[in-house]
């Protein structure tokens, strides 16, 4: 494929603008010494050239997609519509209150249904992505230690088994992370737990069902130990998809969460955003809360600040359009949707798992929820075939592969979320890839190692990439 | 896999050497770097800094992970190997020749295996 | 209700069955009985698309939209080519995820790599990351990678944009790091330079300057650059992207971060976001950037193709030890500034630019004779501020003619902005009312 710089041409142009109407104006302030080696393209050749790119990209309306810990569910359609009114689009985040009553409405309507699907009493919806909810929650916590004057809290506790962003955001929010080992059931060590829970506790980073797919039933004992610690838990919303409308964080001992909107609640993710990560939290963490918060009187929509807010997590009030998306989304499934969905997503991963197990052993011998995890570590030692292998095996078949090598207590990990939009069929017809796969892998170790070989690029050389980078387009050709 | 005999190594695959003028020389072993895989790029200190026996002075990065080099010793770092950050190939094309960090004024050191103690333990390890 | 499971009832019985449950209450029983909600749920039922689409589109119908924009203040209102949102609106794109199986994201890795050059062409910059949140939080970042072992105080203008301000207050919350605010000089609207020297110290990090900054004003850059690298910490510029079309690069002033906002290319206003955060530094840093970066490199045939590269700087190698937890971005927004700056190409931008700027002038002088007075003397691009006795008597005469008027300062100031969208005829009405008033 050839890149836009490549494609480009000196002279060709569309027709943009009309001449300037009034006075042109010379600047009195320094200029950059050459033009910015923009592309110069023809509406036609640029047509193409996001076409041809458009070819090589792999959308949910292309296949099923059963990423783990992703939840790549159907993106309705009725979505984009409303994102694309007018109304929500053309108007200016820095209006009059009695002017964007629409918009206010939109953020109170989602904040309110988002806060009774996870038991919580408040929630902002400022943060842009799930990382950015867990940073945001995190200072929450950090807030109302210090407020207190609680300064011995130094430390967040973090299963092995959690998402990279976990730590990330801990970090990030000036905490030490103390990593705790998760059992053999693939769930918390609630002896190993006891152990590294002290005065210095500010508090615990949790996923229910965790990363590997399991609902921990000592829930409420692990929240109960922090609390009595003198910690606050913190819930990862990201496999709220597994038993939304069922359980709600805020009953299982979470003080304070997020949410993905682009993973449970249906918005597009659009090649790696926009996404949305609201962060709810109980009433006692409220005043921190950053951003605007929307509050109602009598039918009029207003903003207001939390009266001890940590700030801003970005300007504005978040991902605005995403939360358009997700609200259409809520009006559409509604109070038997929610729970329809869940419990459907945790049946297609008991039916893809049942049907996979007697070849691919599984992580963990008991009922998964929304996603369940495979070991490929027997294969790599008896036979040299690596999840890496298997899944870019699966490239051939034209099925995205799973989710690999997370969570990192399982080796050679395959993790895979079929998500409640996907019919039978297509469920059998990925059972039949990873099958297939199986009997090509004994059959033919070696050619494994191969894999891709249908795709329009092969196995990629990524030590060249990280060795030497090259991360811009060289004019000087 | 080779174990030069001059050297001293660590539980946890690192290489030191006495230069005999009261520095010493710390690198990553061939067992280390052969366990990596193709490494990217080395976080290194930086002269002056202190290091501290059995903890983390820097990391290396292959393209999926990165690991701590743990220093053997506690001293003060008196020079820091530059070429290896132009050219983090050299780890695993000659890991006894691509040293990480020159140390001084050692206070402290970690029980160490001499090559032949250390190949025996990389046999149980493998 | 609205639904998107496409199994028949009995088609999940079947399955169920298959999966070795006798029913769902079978299959969820691995969730405790005291955990579970035990009820419905207390929000509406669902509803149909069409209810759906009735309810939305009414929701919208309470928002007042102007067509004569008057307002910037980080948010701009800028004509985006019909190209664009055909573009951007591509299922492929829209509903892809991130680009981590290379073998079959070449579009999407490609596109990334096409931005990241556009990013370092305007400003000059050596490597630029696929982007983040959004320009306020672009900057709280740049601090954090400015960070080194004994400089960690950071610097902010009083003139920048008030929530970069507060997003970079409450990143330091986090990090434990002391923010300072350098003053504004009162008379000339700029960062006051000097205060800025006696300020910076030996474990000063950074300085954040917003250029133009919140009141549109050029800011002494070369001074400021001098200054700041003098005190050896490090120069972070944001700076609105169409200005880059023709003003000296961050670069070429020897900053070492570059961020802002790139919401002027083909986002519209959107109450606020999805909006698009860019950083570009140079290579001396490139390890530190957070977020992702593509890189070119050859397939097992000796073909181009582009992957995630140095990705042993980010959380899910690094976990506590990376600089920045930052996972998703604004991916489909860079994406869509990309077609907005090929659509528009080198001259186009520079067209966009020039005529911003004639058009924030022309409208300065036509309300200044109005009877408004420029609170600033100093060099401005497209935004500036006028005083008057009464801020809200004028705002409220542009809404009542469908005009969103500057923004509200204070009582008597308005912070306004043109582009290249208002025409010569909507600056005179728009002068008419204030004369009106004043």
């Amino acid at each position: 494929m050839q890149l836009i710089f490549e494609r480009s041409k000196k002279g060709r142009k569309l027709s943009l603008f009309p001449a300037c109407d009034v006075p042109a104006f010379e600047l009195d302030a320094p200029k950059r010494a050459d033009a910015p080696k923009l592309p110069e393209i023809s509406e036609n050749e640029l047509d193409r050239h996001y076409t041809e790119l458009a070819k090589h990209a792999q959308g949910l309306n292309d296949g099923f997609y059963p990423l783990g810990s992703c939840t790549m569910k159907h993106n309705p359609k009725i979505n984009e519509q409303a994102a694309a009114l007018d109304g929500f689009t053309q108007v200016h985040p820095l209006q009059a209150e009695a002017e964007v009553q629409g918009s206010l409405e939109v953020i109170k309507r989602a904040t309110d249904t988002l806060c009774e699907i996870t038991g919580m009493d408040n929630m902002t919806l400022q943060p842009a992505a799930g990382a950015h909810g867990e940073f945001t929650g995190l200072l929450l916590i950090k807030a109302y230690h210090e407020a207190r004057g609680d300064k011995k809290r130094t430390k967040i506790i973090v299963p092995d088994s959690a998402h990279g962003t976990n730590p990330a955001s801990a970090a990030m929010a000036g905490y030490d992370v103390v990593s705790v080992e998760s059992n053999e059931d693939g769930c918390v060590d609630l002896d190993k737990l006891r152990a590294v829970v002290g005065e210095d506790t500010a508090g615990l980073m949790l996923t229910n069902p965790n990363t590997v797919g399991i609902f921990d039933k000592n829930i409420l004992e692990i929240t109960n130990i922090i609390h009595e610690a003198g910690g606050l838990c913190y819930y990862d919303g990201a496999n709220l998809n597994a038993v939304m409308g069922y359980v709600r964080p805020g009953d299982m001992g979470f003080d304070v969460i997020h949410l993905n909107l682009h993973k449970t609640f249906s918005t597009p993710h659009g090649g790696g955003g926009p996404g949305s990560g609201p962060c709810g939290c109980k009433e006692f963490l409220a005043p921190y809360l950053p951003g605007m918060t929307v509050v109602e009187n009598n039918g009029v929509y207003s903003f207001t600040k939390a009266e001890h807010s940590i700030g801003d997590m970005k300007a504005f009030y978040g991902n605005f359009l995403v939360i358009v998306r997700a609200l259409t989304y809520l009006l559409t499934v509604g109070k038997e949707g929610i729970p329809a969905a869940s419990r459907n997503a945790v049946l297609n991963a008991n039916y893809m798992k049942a049907k996979l197990e007697d070849i691919y052993p599984m992580a963990y011998d008991t009922t998964c929820m929304h996603e369940f995890v495979m070991s490929l570590e027997g294969m790599k030692h008896d036979i040299d075939v690596s999840a890496l292998d298997v899944a870019k095996a699966l490239l051939d078949r034209g099925i995205h592969p799973p989710t690999m090598y997370f969570p990192l207590i399982v080796h050679e990990a395959l993790m895979v979320e079929p998500t409640e939009t996907e019919c039978k069929e297509t469920l059998d017809h990925a059972i039949d890839a990873f099958r297939s796969t199986y009997e090509d892998a004994k059959a033919n170790p070696e050619r494994m190692h191969m894999m891709p070989m249908e795709t329009p690029v092969k196995r990629l050389d990524e030590v060249r990439a990280a060795r030497t980078p090259v991360v811009k387009f060289s004019f000087e050709d | 896999m080779n174990f030069p005999a001059e050297l001293k190594y660590s539980k946890s695959h690192e290489w030191i050497k006495d230069n005999g003028d009261g520095t010493f020389t710390i690198g990553i072993s061939d067992f280390a770097q052969d366990a990596l895989g193709d490494l990217v790029f080395a976080n290194l200190p930086e002269e002056g800094d202190a290091v501290t026996v059995e903890e983390a002075f820097g990391d290396v990065e292959s393209v999926k992970a990165v690991s701590d080099v743990l220093s053997p010793v506690t001293a003060e770092v008196v020079e820091i190997n530059e070429e290896l950050l132009d050219a983090p190939e050299s780890i695993n094309e000659d890991p006894y020749g691509a040293w990480f960090i020159k140390v001084a004024n050692v206070t402290e050191t970690e029980e160490l295996l001499d090559a032949e103690a250390y190949e025996a333990f990389c046999a149980t390890e493998a | 209700m609205g639904s998107y499971i496409p199994n028949t009832e009995a088609e999940q019985l079947q399955m169920l069955k298959e999966a070795g449950f006798e029913s769902f209450e079978d299959m969820l029983s691995v969730i405790p009985a005291e955990v579970k909600l035990g009820r419905e749920l207390n929000i509406p039922e669902g509803k149909s698309e069409l209810e759906v689409s009735r309810e939305m589109k009414k929701i919208a119908a309470k928002n007042k939209i102007y067509d004569t924009v008057f307002r910037g203040a980080g948010a701009y209102k800028h004509y985006v080519p019909a190209i664009v949102n055909t573009i951007a609106n591509k299922e492929e794109f829209l509903t892809a995820y991130t680009p981590y199986q290379a073998e079959i994201s070449q579009g999407i890795l490609q596109s990334i790599f096409e931005y990241q050059t556009m990013i370092c062409e305007l400003t000059g910059m050596d490597v630029a990351n696929a982007s983040v949140y959004d320009g306020a939080t672009a900057a709280a970042e740049a601090c954090a990678m400015c960070q080194e072992r004994k400089r960690h105080t950071v610097y902010v203008s009083e003139t920048v944009n008030p929530y970069t301000l507060s997003v970079i207050k409450t990143y330091c919350f986090g990090s434990n790091v002391d923010v300072k605010v350098v003053p504004a000089c009162k008379c000339c609207g700029r960062t006051n330079t000097e205060k800025l020297a006696e300020m910076l110290d030996s474990e000063s990090a950074c300085f954040v300057v917003q250029h133009p900054n919140y009141y549109g004003i050029l800011e002494d850059i070369e001074t400021i650059e001098k200054t700041v690298h003098e005190a050896g910490a490090k120069l972070v510029m944001s700076c609105n992207p169409v200005t880059l079309g023709t003003l000296k690069t961050p670069a070429e002033y020897g900053a070492d971060v570059a961020v802002g906002d790139g919401q002027p290319f083909g986002l519209g206003l959107a109450f606020g976001g999805p909006y698009l955060g860019y950083m570009a530094t140079t290579s001396k840093m490139m390890r530190k950037i957070p977020g992702r970066i593509v890189g070119e490199t050859v397939d097992t045939q000796g073909e181009r193709g582009f992957v995630l590269t140095l990705q042993a700087r980010e959380q899910h190698i690094r976990r506590e030890k990376a600089s920045s937890n930052i996972c998703s971005n604004q991916a489909l927004c860079a994406l869509t500034a990309s077609v907005y700056l090929a659509a528009v190409g080198p001259d186009g931008l520079k067209e966009v630019a020039d005529q911003c700027v004639a058009k924030a002038h022309y409208l300065a002088s036509k309300l200044t004779e109005a009877g408004l007075s420029l609170k600033y003397d100093k060099p401005f691009f497209n935004e500036f501020v006028t005083e008057c006795k009464c801020a809200d008597a004028v705002i409220d005469a542009c809404a009542k003619e469908g005009i969103l008027a500057g923004l509200k300062l204070s009582d008597t100031e308005i912070l306004w902005c043109a582009t290249e969208l208002n025409t010569a005829c909507e600056i005179e009405k728009v002068a008419a009312i204030v004369k009106e008033v004043c």
